[in-house]
Parts: structure tokens; sequence; C-alpha cells
């Protein structure tokens, strides 16, 4: 029981700090932290809808049902390798659980992302459409899920990082890669017929598709829910068993 | 006074060197075979086959050279190192006092650092409240309290780290050299404060470079010569200038 206190107050506490520490308590960290996925969505809007005239309605609620959630994704990887390394001190001094620290990480950045859904709701009514009965279990389900795969990536990153320091501009290079083979900028029917089994060999697709058909159509596909959990539960299960927990032991010496 | 509290058995610590590995994946990759053997071959023993035990309520001094092991013994005791052979016990709610104000933000305020800290030490954020009057009573920064941290100086960052720590209740205190940071009023403070932990019937394990130190406050005191115990000694009768004991400490130390 106590335990469980315990860890509630570390989370708390530590999420506090790192909010506390971005914004420095003021709003304008809120218009920071959605300002960057709009700004994206605003040069894709240009480079695809103004110059190149992709063959899509309402490209900019497209674009913005995808980037939301990504850039909750993306934000989490990129910040993961430093995670150990920024708590030094604390790492080898206190005994603590240490897989707290990229847990907070990746709670903030979720709350990051819910509270930029009101901006997507925005962009639907601007197109005439509204938020679906659906969203109430479709976005937990989603966070969870997104939750576990960025969670089990971070534990990755975050431990062997501190064991190969150059993990660190890999995360960046990966990401990006990443990030242009999944379908948000695209959507999975503009991808060529040849190529379309491909898609799902990618973690993250079907994940940011589910995001997409929620925000937009209200729907969530079972397939894609399934794949896309299934795949989380790997990252998982990675991230904890097979690297954090073999090697957080070393984390003080290594430091 | 006869119930161990921490137990070293035949304890031996030896550090990987990681330097290759650090150079990053790209050196790793390239050169896998050298990359391998260079984890396998450099070690550091930094400890050697060591044991002893801490008695319950007992205080006891941890001495010797740079480099000789000491911080790896309380790093063992903490529980943030694991041995590489060997085994180590601990029974009781250990407050480390091995950097004072490891894990503070400079950008948060001294309270919010107060939270912060004491979480991180294991108490939940209701006790932490509970005790802020006597935490920051105790530090004397009561007028800082609500500036961010960056202000602070280095003594007054390590006041209030010292002030938490203490504020814990620990049933095992580890002390790493950290009583020569604070002005000498502020460490007359923390003396008393130990003093009064020691009657209290806490344990308390203090590495000091301070023959002296080890004198005013240590029942026993361990020297460690690289990586062994030379020596477990019981400081005994006073005035220790006279005593062969503190003699032999000194011997050791110089
Ligand atoms: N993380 C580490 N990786 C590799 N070697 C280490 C590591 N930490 C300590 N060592 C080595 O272990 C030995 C003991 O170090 P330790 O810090 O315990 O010494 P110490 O007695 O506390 O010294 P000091 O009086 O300077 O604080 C040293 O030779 C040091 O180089
Ligand atoms: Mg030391």
């Amino acid at each position: 029981m106590r335990n469980l206190e315990y860890y509630r107050d570390l989370i708390l506490v530590l999420t506090q700090k790192e909010l506390k520490v971005r914004y420095k308590n003021n709003v304008f960290g809120y218009l920071w932290s959605i300002g960057h996925p709009l700004a994206f969505a605003f040069v894709f809007f240009v480079a695809f809808k103004v110059v190149m005239k992709i063959q899509m309605e309402d490209y900019s609620l497209f674009l913005i049902a995808g980037l939301f959630p990504w850039q909750w994704f993306s934000n989490s990887v990129v910040s993961s390798p430093t995670v150990f390394i920024g708590n030094t001190s604390l790492i080898k001094k206190v005994n603590f659980p240490r897989h707290i620290l990229p847990f907070t990480m990746i709670l903030q950045e979720m709350i990051h992302f819910i509270l930029s859904i009101p901006v997507i709701v925005l962009f639907l009514f601007i197109y005439h459409k509204s938020p679906s009965f659906s969203w109430l279990y479709g976005i937990p389900i989603l966070l969870v899920i997104q939750f576990m795969m960025a969670y089990g990536i971070s534990l990755m990153l975050s431990s062997l990082n501190l064991f190969f320091r150059d993990l660190e501009r890999l995360t960046v290079i990966f990401s990006t890669f990443l990030f242009y083979f999944t379908p948000i900028i695209y959507s999975e029917s503009m991808v060529p017929k040849e190529y379309r089994y491909l898609i799902n060999l990618n973690p993250l697709s079907p994940l940011m598709i589910s995001w997409r058909n929620l925000f937009l159509n209200g729907v969530l596909e079972p397939t894609d829910l399934a794949i896309s959990f299934a795949y989380s539960l790997i990252a998982l299960i990675l991230g904890y068993y097979i690297v954090y927990k073999r090697l957080s032991w070393k984390f003080a010496e290594v430091l | 006074m006869n119930e161990p509290i921490i137990t070293f058995e035949n304890v031996t610590k030896s550090y990987h060197l990681y330097h290759n590995v650090i150079g990053g994946v790209k050196n790793f990759l390239f050169d896998i075979p050298k990359a391998i053997s260079s984890i396998k071959n450099s070690r550091f023993e930094a400890l050697h086959n060591i044991s002893f035990e801490v008695y319950r309520g007992e205080t006891i001094g941890v001495m010797g050279r740079n480099g000789a092991g000491k911080s790896t013994i309380l790093g063992l005791i903490a529980g943030v190192l694991k041995p590489s052979k060997g085994r180590v016990s601990v029974n009781g709610r250990i407050s480390p006092l091995l950097e004072l104000g490891a894990g503070f933000n400079s950008e948060l305020t001294g309270r919010e650092n107060i939270i912060l800290n004491g979480v991180l030490l294991g108490l939940t954020r209701a006790e932490v409240i509970n005790k802020m009057h006597d935490i920051i009573e105790f530090s004397e920064l009561a007028e800082f309290i609500d500036q961010p941290i960056r202000v602070y100086s280095s003594g007054m960052v390590a006041r209030l780290g010292f002030s938490v720590a203490i504020h814990t209740n620990p049933d095992i205190l580890l002390v790493d050299e950290i009583l020569a940071v604070g002005d000498v009023e502020f460490q007359k403070k923390c003396y008393k404060k130990m003093l009064d932990f020691k009657k209290k019937g806490v344990t308390i394990v203090l590495v000091s470079h301070s023959p002296d130190d080890i004198e005013k406050f240590c029942d026993r005191a361990i020297v460690v010569v690289k990586g062994e115990i030379g020596d477990i000694r019981r400081i005994a009768s006073k005035p220790y200038f006279t005593n062969p004991e503190s003699a032999f400490i000194r011997g050791m130390v110089n």
C-alpha cells in the first residue's frame, strides 16, 4: 500500500517538475506545445497541397489528425536518450526505481498531446464535422497502446544510450525515417498496391492510422487496433525485460 | 547493539571500463571483436573480497587514501551499486548523504526541491509537506526558500540537501565527505544533529579524511587500503591524542 502511494507521489512530483521546468508555469508553454505540430502541418500543407496539388479533401484536417499524435511519439523518442544521462547525480547516489524517469517523461508528453486535442476539435468544426461518441472509449484505448509503445522504446533507448553514447544522433535520424514511412502526410490508399503490404511492417503505421480514423471518422478498425497492440506489447517487453532489467543495475557505474 | 544492520560478506566489486563502448555504436560495429575483448579484459577491481559488519546504532568511520574504495563501499550500502561477488545485506531505511542536493533542479524553488528530493529519498508527498516547516527551519534558508535554487550559493544548496536528508527518518545515515561544505556555524549544527541521531540509535557510516571527525564520532573505524580492509579498529578511550588507536589512524592517513 505504502509502495503504491510512493510510486504515485514519485510520478506526480517528477511530472510536476518537468512541467514547471519546461513552462515555468506560463500559458505560452502550452502554445508552444501546439505550435510545433501546427507549424509542421502548415509546411506540409504548403508543400503538398498548394505546390504539389495533392488530391485529397480537407488535407489540413487530415494532417493535423495525424501530426498531433505523432508529435507525442516523436518527442518521447527523441528525448529518451538523455533521460538517464540528464539525471546522473540522482542515479549515482539515490536508489529509486529508475524506470520512473522515462515513465514520467512519456506521461508529460502525453499530457501535452491530450491538451492539444481541442485544437483538433476546432479544425473539425471548421470543416463542418464534429467529434464522435466513439472518442470516449477510442481515445483512452489508443492512449494506452501508444503509451506502452513509447515507454518500451524509451526504456530501450535511454538504457542503451548510457553504453553507446552516439545513440542520440541515430535516434533523430531513425525518427525522421519512421515519420516518412508512416502514413501521416499521405494516406494508406495512396501507397502503390505492390508496396501496401509493407505498411503494417512499420509498428507505428496501424497506430497512427487508427488515431486519424478515430479523429476524422469516429471509427476504430479492430485489425489496426490488434496489430498496434501487439507491436506495443512487444516494444514494452523488449524495453523493460530484455534491455532495462538487464542493464539498470549498471547505470550508476557507467554514468 | 548485537544485531548487524549492514553485512558485507566476501564482497568484490569490479568495474567494467566501458570506454570503447562509450565511443558509440559506430566504433562498436566497426570493430566488434576488439570491442568485445576489451569489455572482457578491462576490468578494475575496486574492492577485493572484503567482509565486515556494522551493528545497529553503531557509528562507523571509513578512511583511506583517494581511490581506495570508500565511495564504492557506500554505493554498495546505498544499493546503487551491485557487488560483483559476495553479498551485501542491509536491513533498514537509508538516507544517503552522498552528495548533497543530488537530484535538485536549479530552476525549481527551494520549497519545490524539498518536495522533489524528499519523495526521491523515499517519503510520500504528504510526509514531506508535514515536515516542510522543520526542514526549512533547520536549513535557515527561510528568506530564500521561494527562490529558484540557481540563485543559491553552493553552501546554501548543501544546507538544503542536508536538511532534507536528515528529515527522512533514516535507520542508516551514509555520510560521504560532506560536512566540509557549510560554514562553521552550520557544520556545528550538522555535527550536533548527527550526535542526536547517534543518541536515537541511528546507524551512521561516515567517510572522512579528517581523523578528528572520525575520533569525535565513531565507535569503530575501517581503514580501506587499495580495495582491501587494512584494519578495523575500535576507538576506545578518550582523550584521543593519547590514544594509541588514534595514533594508528593518523598513521594510516598520513
Ligand atoms: N564508475 C566507475 N568506473 C570505473 N572505475 C571506477 C568507478 N568508480 C570508481 N572507480 C574506481 O574505483 C576506485 C575506488 O573509487 P572510490 O570512488 O570508491 O574511491 P574513494 O575511496 O571514495 O576515493 P576519494 O577519497 O577520492 O573519494 C578508484 O580507483 C576509481 O578509479
Ligand atoms: Mg569518494
